[in-house]
C-alpha cells in the first residue's frame, strides 16, 4: 500500500545524489547570482536579443516588420499581405506565450500550424493583445515582431510535427553544459514549449547524440504524433550550435542562460531566442541531474577562454555516453592546460 | 552559500526581537498568550452618605493601596457638584471630595475595576519599625500577660504565635482571660496589641470581602504582621480567609473615611464580579497599553484585525510556493481570496467565488469577440464582476440567504484581473491548465484561510504584532531555501529508475 503511494515519488536524498537542480537552487544558487539583473532586457525583449546577436555576427531568422503602437495595426495587412508563412510573437513573451506560427493561407483566411484558420480581424486582435502587454511579464505595454517562418530542415521535418523543432542549450558560464531537442507536438499547437506538451529530446553534449525523450515530464521513445523513434538521433551541426550558443555568453553577459536554436533547410542554424529562466526538465531528457556539470564549471578558474574552446572543453567532459570513443586527447589543447584540480567531469 | 551569514543575523535578530518584545510585553502588561483565557474583574462600588451642614464641605476616602494578586484596571469617583480628586501622600492613596457649599444628605460614588491576578506583583513593603510595648490598663494588663505566656512558649514564630492566639479567641469557651480582653478589645485590636507585645510588629487593617453581588457591605478589621519580609493577612476570626476574595483596603491612613462640614458619614461597598476575555481586560488597562493596536479606535481595529492576518497568508503563499510547489494565478491572489473567505466563511465564499469567476469566464469569452483594447477589457470586466456580485447579492437576499451578502469583500479588480489572465491561459494552455492553476489559487486560498481563521493565529496577530518579525525571520528563511520542492519529488519521479 505504502509502496504504491510511494511509487509515484522520489526521495529528496536520492534526488541529491543524482545532482538533480529543482527550481528553488536554480532560482537563488543560479540565476540570482550568474544573471546580473540589468543585462535580463537584452533577453527578455526579443527586439533587442536580435540586435545584440546581429551585432555579433550571430545567425537569427529575418525580422520582417515591427508593430509598436495601436495605429500601425491598421496598415498590418500591407505588411502581411503578401507573406505565405510568418510568426507573430510578442517581444516580451515568456514560456512561448503569445507566438501565433502562420504555415499559409487559404484565401483570405491564415492557416494556423494546427490548421486551424484565422481571419485578419483575429490576427489584428491578437497584435492588439500583444500590444497591450497581455503576453509580456508583469503586463507591460509590448511590441510585436513579425518573422519569416523558419523552414524546417529535412532531417527534422520526419520526426517533428507542424511547427518548427527548436534545440535548448544551458549555457553556464560560456560553456554549454546540456542540450535538448524539441519536438513541436499536436498537443503543444506547433510550439516547441514543453509546458504546453512538445516532446523534449536531450542530447548528448559530447556527440549530439539523443539520451532519451520526455513529454510532460514522462519518458517516451517515439514522437506522439509523428510516431517516428526518438532514439539514436544525432543532430546535423550540433558542434556548429555549441559554438553559436556558446557565443551567446558574451553577447548577453548572462552566466546562467537558455539558447534557443532553431535550425533552417536553407540557412543552418539560427538563433531563436535566449532565455534567461531555463526550464529543469532538460534533466529529465538527459536522465542527468545539472548540478555536477555547472559545479564543474563553478570549479574551473576564470582564464578567458574563446568560445571555441569553451566548447572543446564541454565536449571532452560533458560526455553523456561513456562507450563512445573516447577522444579525450583529439578534443583540443586546451584541456590539458585547464583540467580543474580537484573536479571529477 | 556567499551570504549566508548575514541573513542569519538578520533572522536571529529579527526572531530575538519579535519573541523578546511579545514575551516582555505578555510579562509586563499581562496580555494572555492564549486567546479566550477569562479573567474576572471586580467593579467595586464605594458609596459615601452623609449630611453636609450648609457650609463648604469635603470627603477623603482612603482607597486601597496596590497589592499583590489584584490589578486596578480602572478607577472613577466622579459625583455631581463635586470637586474631585486623586491624593497620594507618603501614605495611602485617598479620594478627595469637595465643594464650596452643601447641605443635607450628599451621597458620593467611587468605583474601582479591579482584576483578579494571581502572578500580579508589586514592590515589597518596606519593614515596619520595631514593634512597640503596648500600653494596657488593669486588669487587662495582667490578662494580656497571662495570656500571651501561656501561648508564646507553644509557638515558634510570628505566624505560629499569630495562629494560637486565633485559635484561644475562637475556642467554643473562651479562658477568662480572653473574656475579659474582648470585653474591652476588638478580636484584631487584642491581636494586633499581643503579637506587638511579644515582638512581632503587626497592625490592624480593614479590608473588603469580596463576594458577587453584595450590596451595602463594610469593612472587616484584619490583622496584618510582619513575617518573611512581608506582611501576612490573618482573618481574626479564625475562618481560613479566600486570598482571591479579600481585598485590602486600608492599612496606613488612620481612618477609612473622612469628612470634614458633615456628620453621619457611613461609607458602604456593594460589588459584583464579571468574567470578561482577558484581552478585553487588557485593553481597559490603557496606561500601560499606549503602544498597541487596542489604543486605536474601534472601527480601525475592526481594520487592523484583518490586516495584521495578512503576513500570515503571505507566509502560507510562500510555503505553499517555494516549499511545495503549487502554482497559483497570481501570486498573492490568494490571499486575498482568503481574506474574503474570512468574512463570507469557507463554503459560501468557496461557492461564490467559482461562480462568479465562471460566469466572469463566460462573460469574458464573448469581450474577447469585441477586439477590445487590454485595459478597456479589464475595465469591462471590473464592471461585469461587479454586475455579477450585486445580482448575486440581491438573489441571496431574496432567497434569505445571508452569506450571499458578503460576497461584497470580494476584491473586485483583483477577480477581473484573475478572470482575464484564466481566460487567456484557457485560450492558450487550455482549459487542464486553467484548472491546474485555478485549483492551486483556491488551495491556497482555502489553505491560508484555515491558518487566518483559528482562534489562537487572530489572537496572537492582533496582540503581538511584533510576532510579524518572526514570520518576516520565517519568509527569509524560505527565500533562501535551495533545497526540492515537494512537487519536484513527483515531477522528478522519472529518476527513481
Amino acid at each position: 500500500m505504502m509502496q504504491d503511494l510511494l511509487s509515484g515519488w522520489i526521495s529528496p536524498f536520492r534526488l541529491g545524489e543524482l545532482g538533480i537542480m529543482g527550481m528553488n537552487r536554480r532560482n537563488i544558487s543560479y540565476i540570482s547570482r550568474y544573471n546580473p539583473r540589468h543585462r535580463y532586457p537584452f533577453v527578455d525583449n526579443k527586439l533587442k536579443t536580435k540586435v545584440v546577436a546581429q551585432k555579433a555576427r550571430l545567425r537569427v531568422p529575418d525580422l520582417l516588420h515591427v508593430v509598436e503602437t495601436q495605429h500601425e495595426i491598421e496598415s498590418i495587412d500591407n505588411q502581411i499581405r503578401d507573406l505565405n508563412e510568418f510568426v507573430i510573437k510578442p517581444a516580451q513573451g515568456s514560456g512561448g506565450k503569445g507566438i501565433l506560427v502562420i504555415v499559409g493561407r487559404d484565401g483570405d483566411q491564415y492557416v494556423k500550424s494546427s490548421g486551424a484558420r484565422l481571419t485578419l480581424a483575429d490576427i489584428k486582435r491578437h497584435v492588439t493583445n500583444i500590444l497591450s502587454g497581455l503576453h509580456s511579464l508583469g503586463g507591460r505595454p509590448d511590441i510585436v515582431l513579425i518573422e519569416g517562418l523558419v523552414k524546417v530542415s529535412p532531417y527534422f521535418s520526419a520526426i517533428s510535427y507542424e511547427g518548427v523543432p527548436d534545440i535548448r542549450i544551458i549555457v553556464f558560464k560560456g560553456y554549454p553544459v546540456m542540450g535538448m531537442l524539441r519536438l513541436a507536438t499536436h498537443a503543444s499547437d506547433g510550439k516547441a514549449n514543453l509546458h504546453q506538451g512538445a516532446v523534449g529530446v536531450g542530447i548528448d553534449i559530447a556527440t549530439g547524440r539523443s539520451v532519451a525523450a520526455v513529454k510532460h515530464n514522462q519518458l517516451v521513445t517515439h514522437h506522439p504524433d509523428t510516431g517516428e523513434s526518438l532514439q539514436n538521433l544525432v543532430v546535423p551541426d550540433w558542434h556548429t550550435m555549441l559554438l553559436l550558443a556558446s557565443r551567446c555568453y558574451e553577447v548577453t553577459g548572462l552566466g546562467y542562460l537558455g539558447c534557443d536554436i532553431v535550425v533552417d533547410a536553407v540557412k543552418g542554424p539560427l538563433l531563436l531566442e535566449l532565455n534567461a529562466r531555463p526550464g529543469l526538465s532538460i534533466q529529465i531528457a538527459n536522465n542527468r541531474g545539472l548540478l555536477a556539470r555547472l559545479r564543474h564549471v563553478e570549479g574551473l578558474e576564470d582564464h578567458y577562454l574563446s568560445h571555441e574552446d569553451r566548447v572543446a572543453y564541454a565536449v571532452a567532459n560533458f560526455r553523456h555516453y561513456d562507450d563512445a570513443p573516447a577522444d579525450h586527447g583529439a578534443a583540443t589543447p586546451s584541456t590539458s592546460i585547464l583540467t580543474p584540480q580537484g573536479a571529477t567531469p | 552559500m556567499t551570504q549566508r551569514g548575514p541573513l542569519l543575523f538578520i533572522v536571529c535578530l529579527l526572531l530575538i526581537a519579535g519573541i523578546g518584545i511579545a514575551s516582555y510585553r505578555h510579562n509586563a502588561y499581562r496580555i494572555p498568550i492564549l486567546p479566550g483565557v477569562q479573567q474576572t474583574v471586580w467593579q467595586v462600588e464605594a458609596r459615601i452618605e452623609y449630611l453636609a451642614q450648609g457650609s463648604a464641605t469635603q470627603a477623603l476616602l482612603t482607597l486601597p493601596p496596590e497589592q499583590p494578586g489584584f490589578r486596578i484596571i480602572s478607577e472613577s469617583g466622579a459625583s455631581p457638584g463635586f470637586g474631585f480628586d486623586l491624593v497620594t501622600d507618603d501614605q495611602q492613596r485617598q479620594a478627595h471630595w469637595t465643594k464650596r457649599f452643601a447641605e443635607g444628605e450628599q451621597i458620593l460614588f467611587y468605583k474601582l475595576d479591579l482584576v483578579r491576578d494571581p502572578g500580579y506583583e508589586v514592590l515589597p513593603d518596606a519593614p515596619p519599625d520595631e514593634a512597640e510595648q503596648q500600653i494596657w490598663e488593669e486588669p487587662y494588663q495582667t490578662a494580656a500577660q497571662q495570656l500571651s505566656q501561656s501561648v508564646n512558649p507553644i509557638s515558634a514564630d510570628g505566624r505560629s504565635l499569630a495562629r494560637q492566639l486565633v485559635r484561644e479567641l475562637n475556642q467554643p469557651t473562651v479562658t477568662q482571660n480572653v473574656a475579659l480582653l474582648l470585653e474591652r478589645y476588638s478580636p484584631a485590636q487584642l491581636i494586633t496589641s499581643l503579637l506587638n507585645d511579644n515582638g512581632i510588629p503587626a497592625r490592624t487593617v480593614q479590608v473588603l470581602a469580596l463576594e458577587d453581588g453584595r450590596r451595602r457591605q463594610g469593612l472587616q478589621d484584619f490583622v496584618q504582621y510582619w513575617q518573611d519580609d512581608t506582611w501576612q493577612l490573618l482573618d481574626p476570626s479564625g475562618a481560613s480567609a479566600d486570598p482571591n476574595h479579600v481585598l485590602l483596603w486600608q492599612t496606613t491612613q488612620p481612618s477609612v473615611l473622612e469628612v470634614l462640614g458633615g456628620s453621619r458619614s457611613r461609607v458602604t461597598f456593594s460589588m459584583i464580579s464579571q468574567s470578561r476575555p482577558a484581552e478585553v481586560v487588557t485593553q481597559e488597562n490603557a496606561p500601560g497599553f499606549a503602544i498597541s493596536l487596542y489604543s486605536l479606535p474601534i472601527a480601525e481595529q475592526g481594520m487592523f484585525k484583518l490586516i495584521m492576518l495578512l503576513p500570515i497568508g503571505a507566509l502560507v503563499v510562500a510555503i505553499m510556493r517555494i516549499l511545495v510547489g503549487l502554482k497559483t494565478s497570481g501570486t498573492f491572489m490568494p490571499v486575498l481570496i482568503a481574506l474574503a473567505f474570512l468574512q463570507t466563511d469557507l463554503l459560501p465564499g468557496l461557492v461564490s467565488f467559482v461562480s462568479v469567476v465562471a460566469l466572469g469566464l463566460a462573460i469574458r469569452s464573448y469581450l474577447s469577440a469585441l477586439n477590445l483594447l487590454l485595459v478597456a477589457r479589464i475595465a469591462t470586466l471590473v464592471v461585469v464582476v461587479i454586475g455579477i456580485i450585486s445580482i448575486f447579492s440581491i438573489l441571496s437576499y431574496h432567497l434569505g440567504l445571508m452569506a450571499g451578502l458578503n460576497i461584497t469583500f470580494f476584491p473586485m479588480i483583483i477577480l477581473a484581473w484573475t478572470i482575464e489572465r484564466m481566460s487567456i491561459t484557457w485560450e492558450e494552455q487550455g482549459p487542464k491548465e486553467v484548472i491546474m492553476q485555478g485549483g492551486g489559487s483556491l488551495l491556497v486560498a482555502t489553505l491560508a484561510f484555515l491558518v487566518m481563521d483559528r482562534e489562537i493565529v487572530r489572537h496572537l496577530a492582533f496582540n503581538f504584532p511584533e510576532l510579524h518579525l518572526c514570520v518576516l525571520a520565517v519568509i527569509l528563511v524560505l527565500g533562501r531555501y535551495t533545497g526540492y520542492r515537494i512537487l519536484e519529488l513527483r515531477r522528478f519521479a522519472v529518476f527513481n529508475r
